[in-house]
Parts: structure tokens; C-alpha cells; sequence
């Protein structure tokens, strides 16, 4: 126990230092390590990202770019017509835009859907409730890398996925290299993997609802459809509240899983934000930083407002869950 | 008997009814759990097949081998085949070797006479079995083994450190008054508002002037001053009691003592929780670590693993056993740990 040894090597320095400096010293010296992390990798980068975003070129350092005001936003809101991407000069984060936008809009009321009926099931007086809602979490803790290629393979051209739909008589499909087909299975492969999660912020809102309401409604034999709107939903409201806006927030920054799975294309089909920045930044061959931190500054507008409204609506479930 | 039945079938409504609900219930739960598990065990299975096997189709379920035999007067074990002779009957036999559309074959049982037959006329005689080279290989080959060590690394370390920093920040904000309290845990949450997709170019550069750029340090740093487990463990500490630290004061223990020797153990519950997540977290990064890393030795087991499955032409019988292997510690912790992470999420609606 290595730890062990060094806490206790450590503990005639620190009383020291507790002599010299007092208990404030000491509080210092607990935060010190916490906040000197956050302040290097995420509070400089904060204050950095507004100036990169206002700085045009290609290099990475700082020093080595000119600054070119707002030159990088008005480059990516340069359009003719915003509903057609190809009108725009910057096209390709306008169709990453259009995507991300039509993937959210999908996912999330498909994720929605999905969670809340799962935990109106799990709710139910079923035998292994316990087990079931494991098994509905177990993809939660595979990583984005695993989801991908577990889907990839099934989407293959040989792969299970088209076991099932020639047993059914229908032609086998390359359903990656279709634009239609690769911009469902994003959206279905993400919900696959995060449901679960949902699910479960859902499943403890519904049983912190008062049994006694139900005992209630069943003493007046309340139609259960009537009991589902009366009660159920506008005391789960809250939770579900919390719900939407999360799988909105994690659903505008898609990336990692999409990208195992599709790599944006056929295409741009699949391209989403994120993507879009980590590859005008890092990854093209005529990377730009400059337009990089600008698009993220502009998804990160969207994701404040999106948590803004999170954390006030997380406070009132709180609130619904502890009554 | 009937109370086995009545347990499993526990439902709505009157007893020995069953009411729609009950069975959209079960077929929602079976349904569900073929879904959720189907897809991870086709990929155990789809790992143990060769690379022959793989690019059949249709796909068999299990994983086969093909049979081999010893022939008298051959070193290595040849291949049999179920060979179609002229007369329509079938014999076993062992391949020597193919030439163009024909190979030549030979009967087990009767090594002196070689016969030519048509690749057409044959089938490869299976068995189920399990092509363990698949996993092998890789270790040997590729280099699995440095990435696996890795990843290994990078998750123990940053997993330790986050446990140490979150836990004396959550101790200074539960158990000491001082100006500014507020303020700092205010900051600790905005930081919930800044993913890392936000500040990816400014992180690059400030991890590049730090001189952490292609170490593993550089992916480790930036992850362990985690808001979600400051904000946890202090939740938890905030209902130890201050007396036990009073007490502690009265017999001459150092603020450091309180910490190390009162605070850390009784914290044990939610130090365990973060500790589960944050390996989970650590072990699947991906963004950040593709971007920190660019030199193949320096690449996590999710960055190597992307990199050959992102190769033209995709060695798919490696990939999967790799992707099997990279499994392996979340299904472990999803063992195990189920029943404690199921019940803490929705406890602290963390992820």
C-alpha cells in the first residue's frame, strides 16, 4: 500500500504547513489540486475559444495567429438561403446542422417513447423487475468504439441484419452505404445504447409517486387510461421534463458512436457537429482552427441555453421526488 | 406449483385473467432483452469464426471449425472435405493442396492414392468449435498487448487521481466556511455546461503547451477534475456528522488526519460509486484520446481499435475478438455491480 505510506509521509509536512497558514491555508490546500485542473483545462480553453474563434490561419499556437474579429462567423452564417445547405459557404457545417438538427428531432421523441414505456413496464409488479432493468442499462456501459462496430458488423453486407430480412423474403440490403438507411440506424443505434439511461431517471420518478393516489383511483375504479393522464403523467412531468432536455443536450453533440458506425458518410449523410469540428480542426487536410472553436462556440450557445433550462427543471423534479 | 405460477405471472385484474397489459408486459421484456443482449452475443459468436466463415452468407449462429486429420506421410493435419464423386455418393477426404479450380485430395484411410477433384464437387466438413487464433493472433501480431497496457493505465491512474482531487475539493466544500464557498461550487457546476466538444481546439493547444501532447498524461489530466464527482461526494459528505471531526480537533488530529483517516473511509460508499463510473468513463473515451494521440505506441484499446476497423481492408475476424476483449471490464462491472449503479443513477441522475 504505496498510497498508504505516502499519506502518512506527507501528514508532518502538512502540519506544518497547517501551523504556518492555519485552517485557511489548509482549505486552500484541498482545493488547490480540483481547481487547478479545472482552471487549466477548462476555464483557460473557455477564455482561449473566444479568441481562437476571432483569429484566422492554419497553425495551433496561439502566437502564430493573426486576428481577423468575426471574420470566422461571418464565414460560417454566410448563406443564401438557409434551408439549402449548398447556398451556403460554408456548406458543409450547414448540412451538419440540417442533420444534427433532424437526428435530435428524431432521437429524442423516439428515446422518449421508448424509455418512458420501458419504465412504465419496469414499474409494474413483474417477477426479476430487477433483472430487467439491468438488461435495458447493460448497453449504457458499452463504449461508443463497441456500440459502432457491434452495429457495423450487423449492418454488413453479410451480416445479421440481412439474415432477418431474407428470412422474411425481402432482397438483402448494404444498408451503411444508403443514405436513408445510414441516418435511421445513427438514430436507432444511439437509442439502443442510451435508453437505458432514460429509463431509469424515469423509473425513479414514477415510484417516488404516492401509492396512495393509486389506491385512490382504484377505490373509485378510475379507468386505467384515466389514472395514466390524471396521475401518472402530470406527477412524473418533472422527471420527464429533465429527460427531454438531457437527450436534447447529449443528442446536439453526437459524435462518437455515429462515427465508428457511419464515419458521416455515405456522403455527408451522417455528418453531425461535432464532427465537424474535430474535422475542420484537427483531422482535413486544410484544417482551421479558427472555424473549429467558432462552430463550437455557436453549438455551445445552444447547449447553455439547453442546461440553463435543465438545471431549473432538475430542481423542480428534486423537489417533486422528495415530496 | 401454483404459487411459482401466480409469482411469475404476477399481474393485473382478477387472478387467472390475463389482461392486454400483462402480455405487451412480456413481450416488450423479452423483446427488449433480445435487443439489448442479442447484438453483443452475435458478436461473441461472430469472434470464434474464421475468416472463410465470416464471409458466408447467409451466417451460421455458432462459430465452426473445419475438420482435420492426421494422413500418414503428412506433417501437418490436412483439411477434410465431403467430396461429391460422379456416381452421386459422397466420401470423406483430406485436401493436399489446390491447384486452380481443382485440388488434390486424398483419401484418409488410403494415403498412397491421390485423386483431383473439382472445388465445385465439395464442402468443407464442420464442426462447432471455436477459432481461438482470432484472439491470439492480435496479442501477437498487432500491438494489441501496448494498447491494452494503455488503457489499463490510463483508466487506473486517472481513476485514482479523480477519487483524490474530487474527494479533498468535496471535503473543503462540505465541512469548512470560508469565504468564496458559493462561488466555487458555482464554478463547479457551469463546468457541467462545457463538454468537451466545446473547447476542443483551446484544450489542444493549452495540452499542447503544456508539453503533454502524444503522452498519456495528456489524455489522463484533463478528465479527473470531474464536476459530477465533486458534486456527489460532497452531497454524501455534507451528512457525516461534524462532530466526529470536532472530536477528531480535540485530540490534536491534523486537517489532513480528518481527511485521510475520518472523511475518506466513511466516504467509502460514494467513493465507490465514482470510482465505478469514472472507470467506466475513463476505459470508453474516445474524442479526446483520438485527438491527444497520434503515435500508434501511445493509442488507448478504443483508438486502435477504431484505427483497424477504419483500415480499406478490414481484417473482421481480429477486430471482433479485439472488440470482445475491449468488452470485457464494462461486462465485468455490469455483473457485478449492476444492482449498485441501476439504483445510484437514478439516486444521483449522474452519467
Amino acid at each position: 500500500m504505496p498510497l498508504v505510506l505516502i499519506a502518512r509521509g506527507l501528514d508532518p509536512v502538512l502540519r506544518l504547513w497547517q501551523r504556518c497558514t492555519g485552517t485557511g491555508g489548509m482549505i486552500t490546500f484541498f482545493l488547490l489540486p480540483n481547481m487547478a485542473i479545472f482552471g487549466v483545462f477548462v476555464i483557460i480553453p473557455l477564455v482561449l475559444n473566444i479568441i481562437y474563434s476571432m483569429t484566422g490561419g492554419v497553425d495551433i499556437l496561439l502566437k502564430d495567429r493573426s486576428f481577423i474579429g468575426l471574420g470566422q462567423y461571418g464565414r460560417l452564417l454566410e448563406c443564401q438561403d438557409y434551408l439549402v445547405s449548398t447556398t451556403c459557404r460554408e456548406d458543409q457545417f450547414w448540412t451538419a446542422v440540417r442533420n444534427t438538427g433532424t437526428f435530435v428531432l428524431f432521437q429524442v421523441s423516439l428515446m422518449v417513447c421508448v424509455s418512458m414505456i420501458t419504465a412504465l413496464i419496469l414499474n409494474r409488479k413483474i417477477a426479476g423487475r430487477g433483472f430487467f432493468r439491468a438488461v435495458f442499462f447493460f448497453p449504457v456501459l458499452l463504449s461508443p468504439v463497441v456500440v459502432g462496430l457491434i452495429w457495423r458488423w450487423i449492418l454488413q453486407r453479410q451480416g445479421l441484419m440481412n439474415l432477418i430480412v431474407t428470412q422474411l423474403g425481402f432482397d438483402p440490403v448494404v444498408w451503411l452505404n444508403d443514405r436513408f438507411f445510414a441516418f435511421s440506424a445513427a438514430i436507432g443505434v444511439s437509442t439502443w445504447a442510451h435508453m437505458g439511461f432514460y429509463t431509469l431517471i424515469l423509473l425513479a420518478g414514477l415510484q417516488a409517486i404516492p401509492k396512495d393516489l393509486y389506491e385512490a383511483a382504484e377505490m373509485d375504479a378510475t379507468p386505467a387510461s384515466r389514472v395514466f393522464w390524471r396521475i401518472t403523467l402530470p406527477l412524473l412531468g418533472p422527471n420527464l421534463a429533465v429527460v427531454l432536455v438531457l437527450a436534447l443536450i447529449r443528442g446536439v453533440q453526437i459524435f462518437d458512436e455515429a462515427y465508428v458506425l457511419t464515419g458521416g458518410g455515405p456522403g455527408t449523410s451522417t455528418l453531425f457537429i461535432t464532427q465537424y469540428i474535430y474535422e475542420v480542426g484537427f483531422a482535413s487536410f486544410l484544417r482551421n482552427p479558427g472555424l473549429a472553436a467558432a462552430a463550437s462556440i455557436l453549438m455551445g450557445l445552444v447547449l447553455v441555453v439547453l442546461t440553463l433550462i435543465q438545471l431549473g427543471l432538475s430542481r423542480r423534479a428534486e423537489k417533486g421526488n422528495a415530496r | 406449483m401454483n404459487a411459482v405460477r401466480n409469482f411469475v405471472f404476477a399481474r393485473r385484474g382478477r387472478a387467472g385473467k390475463w389482461h392486454w397489459t400483462d402480455i405487451v408486459t412480456w413481450i416488450w421484456l423479452i423483446g427488449g432483452t433480445i435487443i439489448m443482449f442479442g447484438p453483443a452475443l452475435w458478436l461473441i459468436s461472430s469472434s470464434f469464426k474464421g475468416p472463410a466463415q465470416l464471409a458466408e452468407f447467409p451466417p451460421t449462429l455458432l462459430p465452426y471449425v473445419q475438420e482435420v486429420a492426421k494422413v500418414e506421410g503428412y506433417d501437418a493435419p490436412l483439411p477434410l472435405y465431403q467430396v461429391t464423386q460422379e456416381d452421386g455418393s459422397t466420401r470423406v477426404m483430406a485436401e493436399i493442396r489446390r491447384i486452380g479450380t481443382s485440388a488434390q485430395m486424398v483419401d484418409p484411410a488410403n494415403p498412397e492414392e491421390r485423386v483431383s477433384v473439382r472445388l465445385t464437387d465439395r464442402q468443407p466438413v464442420r464442426e462447432v468449435g471455436l477459432a481461438i487464433n482470432n484472439y491470439t493472433d492480435p496479442f501477437l501480431a498487432f500491438d494489441f498487448m501496448r494498447y491494452l497496457g494503455n488503457s489499463v493505465f490510463v483508466t487506473v491512474m486517472a481513476t485514482l487521481l479523480t477519487l483524490l482531487t474530487n474527494s479533498m475539493a468535496a471535503f473543503a466544500l462540505s465541512k469548512y466556511r470560508f469565504k468564496g464557498r458559493d462561488a466555487v461550487m458555482l464554478l463547479i457546476v457551469a463546468t457541467l455546461m462545457v463538454p468537451l466538444s466545446v473547447i476542443l481546439v483551446p484544450l489542444y493547444s493549452v495540452v499542447s503547451s503544456v508539453g503533454l501532447l502524444n503522452s498519456l498524461w495528456g489524455v489522463i489530466l484533463p478528465t479527473i477534475a470531474t464536476p459530477t464527482g465533486v458534486f456527489l461526494l460532497r452531497q454524501y459528505m455534507l451528512t457525516i456528522p461534524d462532530e466526529l471531526i470536532e472530536a477528531a480537533r480535540m485530540d490534536h488530529a491534523s486537517e489532513w488526519q480528518i481527511y485521510w483517516r475520518i472523511i475518506l473511509p466513511l466516504a467509502a460508499p460514494a467513493l465507490a460509486v465514482l470510482a465505478i463510473f469514472s472507470v467506466v468513463w475513463r476505459w470508453n473515451d474516445f474524442l479526446w484520446p483520438l485527438i491527444v494521440l497520434s503515435r500508434r505506441e501511445l493509442y488507448t484499446l478504443q483508438i486502435g481499435l477504431n484505427t483497424y476497423a477504419g483500415e480499406l481492408n478490414v481484417q473482421w475476424h481480429y477486430i471482433l475478438a479485439m472488440t470482445v476483449v475491449t468488452m470485457i471490464p464494462v461486462v465485468l462491472v455490469f455483473i457485478f455491480l449492476q444492482r449498485f449503479i441501476t439504483t445510484g443513477i437514478a439516486g444521483a441522475g449522474i452519467k
